[in-house]
């Protein structure tokens, strides 16, 4: 019997989980590790954050599931691994810390033949003073409990205009080297929608603020579309829908420091600017969660194994290139370490060869671009790849047997733009690749019958249907696996 | 006291977007027209997913 150690219970850890527990549960033992004691739908955390769900109809408890399925669950951070055992022993093994109220702060260290690291990410909060909500003055959405936070305050500023006072809201990226910025464009769709329809629209500036080149990026280097007999830049119809929604818009920003009402950021032509608000709502840039490795002398092998940014290196090329020399090639394939076959990193928390979008920098040497997006859709089908081929070596294949490059496939994003099963509305989008691939497709990168785009209610009956099927999909509920990732 | 004003300032950032006519914006919402859209959402999605796995 072989042990396969999952780091992480979020989307692309829990996918590993389900499929693996499904193909090879009776025959190998399945352990996961992580801080949090619930999975979150991370992309209904945006309803959360307006009032229109609850904490508990986008999180489950994992303890509860992994009982019942046969999973053995610690709720631990990890802390360091040591891929070559130690000293004493050459069984590889991971040191967690439990954050579990009963072992709060106790460690452990746990062996395994097979680990995949799907930590997700650190929210990196501490790159930019005066950010977030535990020791700064923006909120975030980024798990359901900011989320809940993120409400309160949306609520008071509510009542505020209620009460005839007008207030500034500013949502967006609170970093130069922000990734995500799809749920910011989410939240202040929604936060427009829900000031409607409490009849105080009028009162309020609404302001988005990112790093993006121009609006509708997303980190993707931005997409072409086809529509009304051209194609066009997806920048087009994000401004339009800006303005059709009163919004303004400020690009090209590194926000520098945030103090109470008062954000301060550059942007790329180096001058310096002021915005003042009531309620901010900026996305974190995102770092890895700061594992150690360790070989078996105790030597610090860190470097060897994680990228300066602390996401682990896999299979990708990461010679250092000019961005016009970038290639579709560069993307990793099967997520396997370079140095130990027996290692895998998916979702957020592998280290991609470069960005998407072209990095930019200020006239003050400032990097101002969107990082490479890696959630959603992406982390499934890595995820469910890094299960196959793990399944197919506990049962003899010498190398991972599927692949799931971000350079070969699609991935649709369904935006909400505001919660009514009748009224409301969202942008569903689909780029087909991911990453672009000029060499495949010269004109634009992608295929341009897959990248489409369009505003509507379908896609808000899209989203709420992708709410249900999804968390059911993720309680493993009967027929589970037949439902697409 | 400033006079009426009788004109729109054009070199401003929401001048250049294009705005949606009331068909498209109607649209959007027509319960009959996001029905048939819904399908081909839906269709779209599965045929983009089908080309994703390898």
């Amino acid at each position: 019997m072989s042990r396969i150690l999952i780091l992480g219970a979020g989307i692309s850890g829990h996918t590993v989980t389900r499929y693996l527990n499904k193909w090879i549960g009776k025959q190998h033992e399945i352990v996961v590790v992580s801080p949090n004691a619930k999975w979150n739908w991370i992309p209904s955390n945006i309803w959360v954050g307006v009032g229109q769900m609850t904490e508990e109809q986008v999180t489950f408890d994992l303890a509860q599931l992994y009982n019942k399925i046969g999973v053995r669950f610690l709720q631990a951070k990890a802390l360091s691994m040591n891929p070559e055992g130690n000293s004493e022993s050459a069984t590889p093994f991971v040191t967690v810390e439990y954050t579990h109220p009963s072992k709060v702060g106790e460690q452990e260290s746990i062996s395994y033949d097979f680990l995949v690291n799907a930590t997700g990410p650190k929210l990196n909060f501490g790159a930019t003073e005066g950010l977030g909500p535990e020791h700064g003055h923006t909120v975030s959405v980024c798990t359901a409990s900011h989320a809940l936070e993120a409400n309160i305050k949306l609520q008071a500023s509510i009542d505020a205009m209620r009460a005839g006072k007008h207030q500034t809201m500013v949502v967006g990226t609170g970093h130069g080297m922000c990734t995500c910025q799809g749920a910011a464009f989410e939240y202040i769709y929604n936060v427009d929608h829900v000031l409607r329809e409490a009849g105080v629209r009028d009162k309020a500036r609404i302001v988005w603020l990112s790093n993006e080149y121009e609006l509708g990026d997303f980190g993707m280097g931005g997409v072409h579309i086809k529509r009304g007999g051209y194609v066009t830049n997806g920048k087009t119809f994000a401004e339009s829908l800006m303005v059709e929604r009163g919004i303004e818009w400020i690009t090209r920003a590194h926000v520098k420091k945030v103090e109470a009402g008062k954000i301060h950021y550059e942007i790329l032509d180096g001058s310096f600017h002021e915005q003042e608000f009531d309620f901010s709502m900026l996305i974190p840039p995102f770092a890895g969660v700061g594992l150690k490795a360790f070989d078996k002398a105790g030597e610090d092998i860190t470097s060897k194994i994680f990228a300066p940014n602390g996401f682990m290196k896999v299979d990708a090329d990461y010679t250092p290139r000019p961005y016009l020399e970038w290639s579709a090639k560069d993307w990793p394939r099967t997520y396997q370490t370079p140095t130990y076959r027996n290692i895998f990193a998916v979702g957020i928390a592998f280290a991609p060869p470069h960005m998407i979008s072209k990095p930019m920098q200020s006239a003050n040497g400032t990097p101002i671009n969107p990082t490479a997006p890696r959630t959603g859709m992406p982390s499934a089908a890595m995820a469910k790849a890094v299960a196959m081929s793990i399944r197919d070596m506990l049962n003899g294949a010498e190398k991972p047997t599927h692949t799931a490059s971000m350079a070969e496939m699609g991935a649709a994003c369904v935006a909400s733009t505001g919660s009514n099963f009748f009224t409301g509305t969202a942008a569903t989008m689909t780029v087909y690749p991911v990453v672009p691939d000029f060499e495949k497709y010269p004109d634009y990168g992608r295929d341009i019958d897959l990248t489409f785009g369009e505003i509507g209610l379908a896609g808000h009956w899209m989203k709420y249907l992708l709410h249900h099927a999804f968390i059911y999909q993720a309680k493993m509920k009967p027929g589970w696996s037949v439902l697409p990732d | 006291m400033p006079g009426k004003i009788t004109n729109r300032e054009p070199y401003q950032q929401a001048y250049y977007p294009p705005s949606p006519t009331g068909l498209t914006r109607y649209m959007r919402t027509s319960l009959i027209w996001q029905a048939f859209r819904f399908l081909v959402i839906n269709l779209k999605i599965l045929k983009l997913m089908a080309k994703s796995h390898h």
